[in-house]
C-alpha cells in the first residue's frame, strides 16, 4: 500500500504515497488548490469544480480534491483554461447566492468570500437569483437559510458518515436542489441531536447557530438582574482564535477580564462543575460496579450525545449515569448554594454559560433543569457568540489583562480542564477513583493509554487489583459502535464508557471557532492538557471550594440533596415533536 | 403461446436444437410461403403492439381480429401473434399476414372485418390497407420492398417485429441462446470468447463509442471474487426508443447477450437498470428472465454448466442523469442518483464497491450474434473504426418516423432522405439533431458524412444512444438550443456548479435572446460558458450539455445574430420577436378578421384595407387562421 509515485505538478516534481490525491500532493509543493466542497473533515465530493485541474491526458479538467496520483502524472493548477473555469464556476455561485456578506454571520469569515477575493472575480455578469427559500428557524440550537447554500454538502456527509445520524439530504434536482432535513421538514422537527458540526463544517452562512448574545445583553443592562456566567473548560483554549491567536493558545484569564468588562456581574467556571461532576459520578460509578446493576456506565456531559441515545438507543438509557452535566450542576447550584451564600435572591439570578456546544442552548431548556425552582440555566451562548459579544462591548482581546475567576464555584482542577477533550472526563474520574478505592496517591497521574484522537479508545485500568476496562468514543458515529456493543451483550467487557458527541470533544464543539488549520482539534487538546499540567490542583477531589460545597451544603456525594439537584433522567423533549 | 408452466429445464446444449428443431414448423410459414401447414393453423396475423403502436390503437386490432376470428371460427386455424417494434412507427396501427406476407397499415378495428374475409379467407390483398410510396403513390404488399426497409441493414433488430417476444420458444427457434451454448463450450478459454468480442469492433452503443472487448477486460481483470455486471437501459434523450423497442420486441437477446459477457467477465450477478416509463419493456424483460431461469439458461448450473448467473431488475426513477452510469451504481445501491468522480472507475470499483461492468442495452444485445457468428462476420459490416450496424430512432419533421437499423458508415442524408422518407410537407431541411441533448446539429453541409463515432464528433455532435431530430426551415435553431438545454437544465442532478448552475446561466441567455432581450456580447459570454461547462462538469451528462448550443452557434450563428441585433427571427418561431402585418393589397376588407381577434387589435371599414395596432396585437395568430382565403396576414 505505501508504494510511492512521482509526478509533476506545475513543472517540479514530487514524490508522494500511492492514493494521496493532486490536491494532496500539490500542498506537498506549497501550491494551494483552492477547494469549496472539500473538507478534510470529510470525504471528497467532487463537487463546486473549484479545485479543479489539468492532468494531461485527461479529456477534460480533473477535480484535485479527488483525483489520485499515478506515476508519471503530468498536472498543471494554474493554466490559463484551469484558471477561467475556476474563476467562471465562483462567478457561477455568487450569482446564486444573496449578496448579504455585509450582514451576514459568517462575513470575513466565508469561504465563498475567500474564494472571490482570492481568484479575483470583480464581476457577475448574470442576473442575480432572488431568495425563495423560508429560513428554517425551528431548531432549539441552529440557523438555517438554504438561501445562502452552495449545496457543497459538506453538512450531508459530516452528519451521514461522521455522526451516522443523516439529517440532511439533497432534494430536488438541477437549480431547485438544496440542501434539506428528510421531506422539506425543519431542523427542529427531524432526529437532530443539534451537534452543531453542520454549522462548523459549512464554508458559508448557510447554517449558523441561534444568536442569543443580544438576550444576555439585555440582562446584563438590566440593573434588576445578577448575571452570572460560567465558562466551560475547552472555551479557554479556542477563543483566543477568534481574536488572531493560535488554536490550543490558553486565553482563560483575558477571557475572565473580558467577561468582567462586557459586564457580567459574577465569572465563575464550570470546571468548578465538572469536579462535582467526578465527585458525583465516581461514588456513583464505583456503587454500580459493586452492585453490578446497569453495567457498563456511560458517562458523558455532551447534550447532544444525550439526545442522540435517547433518540436512537431509548432502551439502553439505564446505563447513563444520572449525573447531570457540569453546565446543568452549575445552573442548580448556582441559584441555590450560590445564592445562598452570596445572599442573593435566585429570583434575580440570571445564569449564563458560555460553551462550546449548540446542544446545550438545547438542555438548558430542558423541563426537568429546574431543580432551583427556576430554569437553571437561563441562556447558553456559544464561543463564536462569545468572540462576537466581547467584540461589540469594545473589549480589546490583545492588550486586556488576565484576570482570576471570582471565588466560590471559582476554582477548578486540572481535573476540570480536561472534560474538554475527548478521554478527559474518563481520566479525571479515574484520578478520583483510584485514590478513593485505593486511598493512595495516584504514581502517575496522567493516563496516557486513554489520550488522543483515535475514534474508539480501550484501556484496562488496575485499581489496586481491581481491574477496570473503560472505552471512550468521540463522534456520534463511534458512539453507534458502542451503543450496538453494548446491545449485543457487551462482549468486550467494559466497565466505565465515556461518550461524546463530537470529534474531539467539546474542544472542537458546535459553538467553537471555525478554524481551518488541520490539526486544530490536536492543537486545542494540547492546551487543555497543558492548562492541566500548569495546575498545582489536579484532581477533583482536592478542589477546596468542591470540599466546601459538600461539607457546608451537599453532605456527601449521591446523598440525598446530591440527587435533587444533581441527578436527572432522561426523556427527550425535543422528541415529542415528532413521536407519536 | 407457451407458458411457462410448459416449459422443462434444458440439461444441455443438445436440448436447445432439440426445442428449436420442435418449433420450427409451427413458424415456418412466416419464412416460407411454401412450408407445410402446421396443425391446422394456415395464417399468422402479426400485429405490431410495441409502445408507439399501442398508443396508436393496435392493441383494440389485436381484440378485432380475435373476435373477428372467432365469430367466423378461424381462430383454430389463424394466429394472432402479439409482436414488438416492427420499425416503421409512422404506420401504425400495422400488421404483417403470413404465409403470404402481406403488409397493412394505418388500421381501425373496422377494417378487420374486410380483411379476415379478404385476405385471409380470400386470398386477396386489399389495396386500401396498403403502404403507398411517398411520392408516385404506388401501394406496396410486401414490407420489404418499402425504401423505408430494404436500405437497413437488420442484423440486431432481425427478431424484432418477427417472433412473439413473449414466448422463448420463438426466440430458441431462431438461433436464440445458441451463442450461450456456444460460449458455454468454451467456458475453460474465456480469452478465445474475449478475443471474438474485439475483434467484432463492437463500441459502447450508449453513446460514448469505449471499444467493449477493452471495457470488458478491465472489468475482467481488476482483482476482486465478486463482479457485477449492468445494462444501462435508462434510455432518456427525448427522442430515443431503440432500446424500448429492442427489449419489447426481443428481450431475450439482450439476457442472452449479458448472460454470456457475464460468463467472460466473471461476473455472477448482473442488473438491468431500466426506467420505470418503459411498463411494457419491464414486464417483457421479466417474463424473458423467469423463462429463460426456468430452462436452465439462467440462475444456478446454466446448462448443466456448473457455472451460475443471476439477472435482477432494477427500475429506475425516471431521472435522466441516471444514464450516467455512476449515477446508475448509486440509483441501485438505493442512494440519490447522483454521479461521482472517477477514478476509481466503476471497472475497480462500482456497485457496492465490487468491479463492475455497464452497458447499453444495444451493446449487450449484439453480443449474442457476434458470439454465434463471429467478430469478424460482426466487423464486416461497418467502417474501419466503427464496426457493426446502428439502431437510430428517426423523429422529427420526416416523414417515416420509426426505428432503423442501419451499417455505420452510411450517411446521414440516405438515412434521413431515403429510410426517413425525406422533409414532411416538401419543406426544407434544415438540421438533424443527433445523440440527444448531449449532441449537436448537423446542418445539411455536413450530411453526407459518414454516420460513424468519429466523424460525428468532428462535426461537433456525437452519437449519443441513437436518436435523431430531424427540423426542417420552420425551425429556429436558438429555440432548438433553448429546448434542449431547458431539458439538460431541468435533469441536472445538482452536484456540480457548471452544470447546475451553468446550464441555467446559459438558458436564461437564450430565453432572452429568444424574447428579443439578446444583448451583444451574449454569443461569446454562451461560449465561454458553454467551453467551460464542457471542461470543468463533473459528468458527462454535464460536459455535454452545452454541445447543441455550441453546434448552433457553430453552424447557425446569423440565427443567433438576427435575433441578438435585428430582433428577428429568421425562422419566424419566436413570437416575441414576430410583428404580424395586413398585407393592404390582399385584404379585401371583409372583416373576419377584426371579429375572431379577441383583444380588439384589429380595426377597419368594411371593404377597407384593415390594419393591425400591433401595440395591442398578442400574436396569437387567430387573424392567419381567419385569413385562410385571401393569405393577407403575415408574420415577420
Amino acid at each position: 500500500m505505501s508504494k510511492n509515485v512521482t509526478l509533476t505538478i506545475d513543472n517540479q516534481s514530487v514524490t508522494v504515497p500511492a492514493g494521496v490525491t493532486i490536491w494532496g500532493a500539490a500542498r506537498k509543493l506549497g501550491i494551494n488548490i483552492p477547494t469549496l466542497c472539500h473538507h478534510f473533515d470529510v470525504k471528497p465530493y467532487s463537487g463546486c469544480r473549484v479545485c479543479v485541474v489539468e492532468a494531461v491526458g485527461a479529456r477534460a479538467l480533473v477535480a484535485a480534491c479527488s483525483y489520485p496520483v499515478t506515476d508519471g502524472l503530468v498536472v498543471f493548477t494554474n493554466s490559463p483554461k484551469v484558471r477561467e473555469a475556476r474563476r467562471l464556476v465562483v462567478e457561477l455561485l455568487l450569482a446564486n447566492h444573496p449578496h448579504e456578506c455585509l450582514t451576514c454571520d459568517r462575513n470575513q469569515n466565508c469561504e465563498l468570500q475567500k474564494l472571490a477575493l482570492d481568484l479575483g472575480v470583480k464581476e457577475i455578469r448574470f442576473e442575480k437569483s432572488k431568495p425563495t427559500w423560508v429560513v428554517d428557524r425551528t431548531s432549539p440550537s441552529l440557523v438555517r437559510d438554504p438561501n445562502k447554500c452552495v449545496l457543497c454538502g459538506r453538512c450531508v456527509r459530516f452528519c451521514a458518515d461522521k455522526q451516522t445520524c443523516s439529517v440532511y439530504t439533497f432534494a430536488n434536482r438541477g437549480f431547485s436542489s438544496i440542501v434539506t432535513p428528510a421531506f422539506g421538514k425543519g431542523l427542529g422537527e427531524v432526529a437532530c441531536t443539534l451537534c452543531g458540526q453542520c454549522s462548523v463544517i459549512c464554508p458559508v452562512g448557510a447554517i449558523t447557530v441561534k444568536d442569543d448574545t443580544e438576550k444576555v445583553m439585555d440582562a446584563i443592562s438590566d440593573p434588576e438582574k445578577i448575571v452570572i456566567v460560567q465558562t466551560a473548560p475547552s472555551v479557554r483554549v479556542a477563543l483566543g482564535e477568534l481574536f488572531g491567536g493560535a488554536p490550543g493558545s490558553i486565553v482563560t484569564g483575558k477571557m475572565v477580564a473580558g467577561l468582567k468588562r462586557a459586564g457580567f456581574d459574577r465569572v465563575l467556571d464550570t470546571n468548578f462543575t465538572a469536579d462535582v461532576t467526578i465527585m458525583e459520578e465516581a461514588t456513583e460509578f464505583l456503587h454500580r460496579l459493586g452492585s453490578g446493576k446497569d453495567m457498563p456506565m456511560i458517562t458523558s456531559c455532551s447534550p447532544g450525545w444525550i439526545n442522540f441515545m435517547e433518540m436512537f438507543y431509548p432502551e439502553l438509557v439505564q446505563h447513563h449515569s444520572t449525573c447531570k452535566s457540569p453546565q446543568q450542576i452549575f445552573g442548580a447550584l448556582a441559584k441555590t448554594y450560590y445564592a445562598e451564600k452570596e445572599k442573593i435572591d435566585p429570583a434575580k439570578i440570571v445564569s449564563v454559560s458560555i460553551m462550546p456546544c449548540t446542544a446545550k442552548k438545547f438542555e438548558c431548556t430542558r423541563p426537568e433543569m429546574n431543580a432551583s425552582g427556576y430554569q437553571d440555566v437561563d441562556y447558553v451562548l456559544t464561543t463564536r457568540e462569545l468572540g462576537k459579544l466581547l467584540k461589540s462591548c469594545g473589549v480589546a482581546f490583545d492588550q486586556i489583562k488576565p484576570e482570576n475567576y471570582d471565588p466560590i464555584m471559582g476554582i477548578g482542577s486540572g481535573a476540570g480542564t480536561i472534560f474538554g477533550n475527548t478521554g478527559g472526563v474518563m481520566e479525571a474520574a479515574l484520578r478520583t477513583a483510584y485514590e478513593v478505592v485505593t486511598k493512595k496517591t495516584l504514581p502517575a497521574i496522567e493516563f496516557g493509554a486513554i489520550r488522543g484522537l483515535a475514534g474508539l479508545r480501550e484501556a484496562e485500568i488496575d485499581l489496586e487489583g481491581t481491574k477496570i476496562k473503560v472505552a471512550i468514543a468521540h463522534g456520534l458515529g463511534n458512539a453507534r459502535k458502542v451503543m450496538d456493543t453494548i446491545k449485543a451483550g457487551n462482549p468486550r467487557g467494559w466497565h466505565f464508557i465515556e461518550v461524546m458527541a463530537c470529534p474531539g470533544g467539546c474542544i472542537s464543539g458546535g459553538g467553537q471557532p471555525i478554524s481551518s488549520d488541520i490539526n486544530y482539534r490536536a492543537k486545542r487538546m494540547a492546551g487543555l492538557y497543558e492548562d492541566d499540567r500548569q495546575l498545582t490542583l489536579r484532581k477533583s477531589h482536592e478542589n477546596p471550594e468542591v470540599k466546601a460545597l459538600y461539607d457546608e451544603y451537599l453532605k456527601e456525594p449521591g446523598g440525598h440533596l446530591s440527587h435533587k439537584l444533581l441527578h436527572t433522567t432522561f426523556h427527550n423533549p425535543h422528541m415529542d415533536l415528532y413521536t407519536e | 403461446m407457451t407458458s411457462d408452466n410448459t416449459l422443462r429445464r434444458l440439461q444441455r446444449a443438445d436440448d436447445l436444437d432439440a426445442m428449436k428443431a420442435k418449433v420450427l414448423p409451427r413458424i415456418a410459414i412466416r419464412k416460407d410461403p411454401k412450408a407445410p401447414i402446421y396443425e391446422g393453423v394456415t395464417h399468422h396475423v402479426m400485429i405490431c403492439c410495441d409502445t408507439g403502436c399501442t398508443s396508436s390503437g393496435s392493441r383494440k386490432i389485436v381484440e378485432a381480429f380475435e373476435n373477428d376470428l372467432k365469430a367466423k371460427g378461424l381462430d383454430k386455424s389463424v394466429e394472432v401473434v402479439v409482436i414488438g417494434c416492427h420499425g416503421f412507427c409512422e404506420m401504425g396501427p400495422l400488421i404483417v399476414i403470413y404465409p403470404d406476407d402481406v403488409y397493412y397499415v394505418h388500421l381501425s378495428p373496422d377494417n378487420i372485418p374486410q380483411i379476415v374475409d379478404e385476405t385471409i379467407k380470400g386470398g386477396k390483398v386489399v389495396e386500401d390497407f396498403l403502404y403507398k410510396e411517398a411520392e408516385t403513390l404506388r401501394p406496396i404488399v410486401h414490407y420489404k420492398e418499402i425504401e423505408f426497409y430494404a436500405k437497413q441493414k437488420r442484423i440486431l433488430l432481425t427478431n424484432c417485429g418477427h417472433i412473439n417476444p413473449e414466448d422463448v420458444t420463438e426466440y430458441i427457434a431462431n438461433d436464440g441462446y445458441k451463442g450461450l451454448a456456444k460460449a458455454l463450450s468454451m467456458k475453460d478459454n474465456t480469452d478465445a470468447l474475449l478475443e471474438e468480442v474485439k475483434t467484432s469492433g463492437l463500441r459502447g452503443r450508449g453513446g460514448g463509442g469505449f471499444p467493449t472487448g477493452r471495457k470488458w477486460e478491465l472489468c475482467r481483470n481488476a482483482p476482486g471474487d465478486k463482479k457485477y455486471i449492468i445494462c444501462n437501459a435508462d434510455e432518456g434523450d427525448p427522442g430515443a426508443f431503440m432500446d424500448r423497442s429492442l427489449m419489447e420486441g426481443d428481450p431475450h437477446r439482450l439476457v442472452e447477450g449479458m448472460i454470456i459477457g457475464a460468463l467472460i467477465i466473471g461476473a455472477d450477478e448482473g442488473y438491468i437498470y431500466c426506467r420505470a416509463e418503459y411498463p411494457l419493456a419491464i414486464r417483457r424483460l421479466r417474463l424473458a428472465i423467469s423463462q429463460a431461469e426456468t430452462l436452465g439458461l439462467l440462475g444456478d448450473d446454466i446448462l448443466g454448466s456448473g457455472w451460475s448467473f443471476h439477472l435482477h431488475i432494477k427500475e429506475g426513477a425516471g431521472a435522466f442523469v441516471c444514464g450516467e452510469e455512476t449515477a446508475l451504481i448509486h440509483s441501485i445501491e438505493g442512494k440519490r442518483g447522483m454521479p461521482t468522480a472517477r477514478p476509481p472507475f466503476p471497472a475497480i470499483s462500482g456497485l457496492w464497491g465490487k468491479p463492475t461492468n455497464n452497458n447499453n442495452v444495444e451493446t449487450w444485445a449484439n453480443i449474442p450474434g457476434i458470439i454465434r457468428n463471429g467478430g469478424a462476420w460482426y466487423a464486416s459490416f461497418g467502417t474501419e473504426k466503427s464496426k457493426g450496424t446502428k439502431v437510430f430512432a428517426l423523429t422529427g419533421k420526416v416523414n417515416n418516423t420509426g426505428l432503423a437499423e442501419v451499417p455505420m458508415g452510411m450517411t446521414m442524408r440516405e438515412i434521413i432522405f431515403n429510410i426517413a422518407g425525406g422533409i414532411q410537407n416538401g419543406k426544407k431541411f434544415k438540421a438533424v439533431q443527433i445523440g440527444g441533448p448531449s449532441g449537436g446539429c448537423l446542418p445539411d453541409s455536413m450530411i453526407d458524412r459518414p454516420v460513424d463515432y468519429d466523424s460525428l464528433i468532428e462535426a461537433g455532435a456525437m452519437m449519443g444512444s441513437g436518436g435523431l431530430v430531424v427540423v426542417d426551415e420552420d425551425t429556429c435553431m436558438v429555440d432548438l438550443a433553448r429546448f434542449f438545454l431547458s431539458f439538460t437544465r431541468d435533469e441536472s442532478c445538482g452536484k456540480c456548479t457548471p452544470c447546475r448552475e451553468g446550464s441555467t446561466r446559459m438558458l436564461n441567455i437564450l430565453t432572452n435572446i429568444t424574447q428579443g432581450k439578446g444583448k451583444p456580447g451574449d454569443i461569446e459570454l454562451l461560449e465561454e460558458l458553454a467551453r467551460n461547462i464542457k471542461l470543468s462538469a463533473l459528468c458527462g451528462l454535464g460536459q455535454t450539455c452545452p454541445n447543441p448550443i455550441l453546434s448552433t452557434i457553430r453552424y447557425f450563428r446569423h440565427e443567433y445574430e438576427e435575433h441578438i441585433f435585428h430582433k428577428k427571427c429568421p425562422a419566424g418561431q419566436c413570437v416575441d420577436l414576430l410583428t404580424y402585418w395586413i398585407d393592404s393589397e390582399k385584404c379585401v376588407g371583409c372583416g373576419s378578421c377584426k371579429k375572431i381577434c379577441p383583444v380588439s387589435a384589429i380595426d377597419g371599414e368594411k371593404k377597407e384595407p384593415h390594419v393591425i395596432d400591433i401595440n395591442k396585437c398578442i400574436k396569437c395568430g387567430s387573424c392567419i387562421e381567419a385569413c385562410k382565403k385571401y393569405k393577407a396576414i403575415f408574420k415577420k
